[in-house]
């Protein structure tokens, strides 16, 4: 009697009665998918540092740098890369003037005064952007925007960083309208009710309380898509022009970092050259140009999530 | 009361003009991004349609634009599509399945894995290129082969693939893993018979958009040698050249009759991104389940 009492007070068991390898295996498979892409980051790494040192082995990285004469084919050779970063800021200026204000614009209309059925139409139509290739962007560059800018009377000739720039404003038009969208979302009715019965109009509402509500996610979406900018490659390589040039006048022709990469790249370059080693060197230094503004991105984003949601 | 009610009423509507402005400027915002895209429509039809035209579909290419074709380029991009699905959603699910259902948040390496990916995912396109170009073509010597552009074309899209797993299995609630395990499911069993089922549609639509975006890419390509010329119908370990490498090849020569022709490749290529595309918002809206 009472070792039956004994047996009935033992707590109840919820451990496993065996080990189920099988879970464990599972486990280990998935992890190993996840590694994949810690594989993918660290092979980039790699891939771009180790002939990048090489490279800095010959070449001083001071005056990699500070050199305003990028001509590595010549004799003697030249390695400024200043003139590639000016091409590549040149022609990332021209996209966000037209990509922060008009994208802006386009995210405060879809969450302040869009109608919700109207919204849900608008905003995967402007999406379509995003999907279309780069490299048909770069067609319409070339063949459109080019003969139209002519047409204005504007100074550009066949290839030019302005052509190139606008088009690829459009281009980001819907990274910055849907991630600023999304974060003038997130902020709560209280506010903006608040505002209305204090008396303010929509204009108001919209530019004094949500936007500054909602300033980390909109500047999120200007740094994504300014990264987005500097390492896209085929407007340029079509429409931007092939050669360097050190110059700040965006009617001129061209060549940004992503644009020698591709063009030096796709030929026949001989492995451990000096000229194969630019790619690297010139891949590396976009790499942490854009590394940086991805990380500041994504803090950014990581912050207004954190404050509404 | 009828004296407390007037004072209610709006006096001269102040800023009235400043609103109304304001508004067109908006508008004028949204515009643009539309009058782009059909400006960008149209241009590409009105040039290129006559020459949408069994000869760019069934020839190779040639120096000649009359008999100039993209059989091989066509051909290529389809197998590219297949290897994309094949390497890209077993991975991006199977990482997803582990941040979400088996990570424990509070590990320094899975908030790294997080993060590694977010970045990843805003790497330009062109490093995978260098990447591919280093590793694969030159580094284990694989060549500029099919293989190559499609394991490249794979990392590229993972993350986008990845996000949009992760997003489909959290949208699924809790208490059906509560239900499976009350039910004694083993964790496996939870994922396998009751996550995974509900978040297909989620997965399947956010594994298209990528295919998308990885059919459409050319810079990765242009490193890992799809540049060259190729008449012959591609292999897995061949030569190779993607249509929108082929669309760039045509824009680049002088000749106008190749900007027709590129019109024409654009067209065609288009009208694959876009079906996918409609397809996978269809399924969204089809199967999309709120809980």
């Amino acid at each position: 009697m009472a070792t039956r009492v004994e047996a009935q007070q033992q707590p109840l068991r919820l451990r496993a009665t065996r080990r189920r390898w099988g879970e464990d295996v599972v486990k280990v498979v998935l992890a190993l998918c996840a590694f994949v892409s810690v594989a993918t980051t660290v092979g980039i790494v790699v891939a771009l540092f180790a002939p990048a040192f090489e490279f800095f082995g010959e070449i001083s990285i001071v005056d990699f740098l500070t050199g305003r004469n990028w001509a590595p084919l010549f004799e003697p050779p030249s390695f400024g890369v200043l003139p590639l970063i000016a091409g590549t800021l040149l022609v990332t200026a021209c996209a966000a003037l037209v990509c922060i204000p008009f994208g802006l614009g386009s995210a405060i209309y879809l969450s302040e005064y869009a109608q919700p059925r109207t919204r849900k139409f608008l905003k995967p139509a402007l999406e379509v952007l995003a999907g279309i290739p780069t490299v048909v962007y770069g067609y319409f560059a070339l063949t459109f925007v080019t003969p139209l800018l002519q047409d204005l009377g504007l100074g550009v000739g066949v290839f030019s960083a302005l052509a190139a720039g606008l088009v690829m404003g459009v281009m980001l038009l819907p990274t910055v309208a849907s991630i600023s969208e999304d974060s003038m979302s997130a902020v709560p009715r209280d506010l903006r009710d608040g505002a209305y019965a204090l008396g303010s109009t929509r204009l108001h509402v919209s530019t004094l309380i949500v936007v500054p509500a909602a300033i980390s996610g909109i500047i999120a979406s200007f740094v994504l898509a300014i990264s987005r900018a500097v390492g896209e490659t085929m407007i340029v390589l079509i429409a931007a022009g092939g050669q360097p040039n050190w110059t700040w006048n965006p009617f001129e022709a061209v060549q940004t970092m992503t644009a020698f990469v591709a063009a030096t790249g796709q030929g026949d370059v001989p492995t451990g050259s000096l000229e194969y080693k630019t790619i690297f060197a010139v891949g590396a230094t976009l790499f942490v140009m854009t590394f940086f503004m991805n990380v500041i991105a994504i803090r950014l984003v990581r912050r207004f999530r954190e404050v509404y949601e | 009361m009828s004296a407390a009610a007037g004072q209610l009423r709006r006096g001269r509507p102040r800023g009235l003009w400043t609103g109304r402005i304001f508004l067109g400027f908006l508008i004028v915002s949204l515009s643009i991004g539309f009058l782009t895209l059909g400006a960008l429509l149209v241009q590409v039809f009105v040039e290129g349609y006559k020459w949408v035209d069994p000869v760019l579909f069934f020839e190779p290419p040639s120096a000649d634009p009359l008999i100039a074709g993209a059989r091989p380029a066509i051909l290529a991009t389809i197998y590219l599509g297949i290897l994309l699905i094949l390497f890209s959603v077993p991975l991006g699910v199977g990482t997803a399945i582990y941040l979400e259902e088996y990570a424990d948040r509070d590990r320094w390496y899975n908030r790294m894995l997080e993060i590694n990916i977010q970045n990843l995912a805003a790497v330009p396109s062109i490093v995978y290129g260098i990447l591919g170009l280093a590793f694969l073509v030159r580094g284990i010597g694989l060549g500029r082969v099919l293989l190559a552009g499609a394991l490249i074309l794979t990392l590229l899209v993972l993350p986008t693939v990845i996000i949009a797993a992760r997003e489909a299995i959290r949208a699924v609630p809790d208490s059906i893993r509560q239900g499976a395990y009350a039910l004694g499911a083993t964790k496996w069993q939870v994922v396998w018979r009751q996550v995974l089922p509900a978040s297909i549609p989620g997965i399947a639509t956010g594994s298209i958009l990528a295919l998308s975006r990885g059919l459409g890419e050319t810079a990765p390509l242009l490193l890992v040698g799809a540049l060259t010329y190729v008449s012959f119908n591609p292999t897995v370990l061949g030569d190779f050249t993607a249509l929108p490498v082929q669309i760039y090849q045509w824009i680049a020569r002088p000749q106008e009759e190749f900007r027709t022709l590129a019109a024409a490749g654009i067209l065609v290529l288009l009208a694959i991104l876009l079906t996918l595309n409609a397809f996978a918002i269809w399924l969204r809206n089809r199967y999309e389940r709120r809980w």
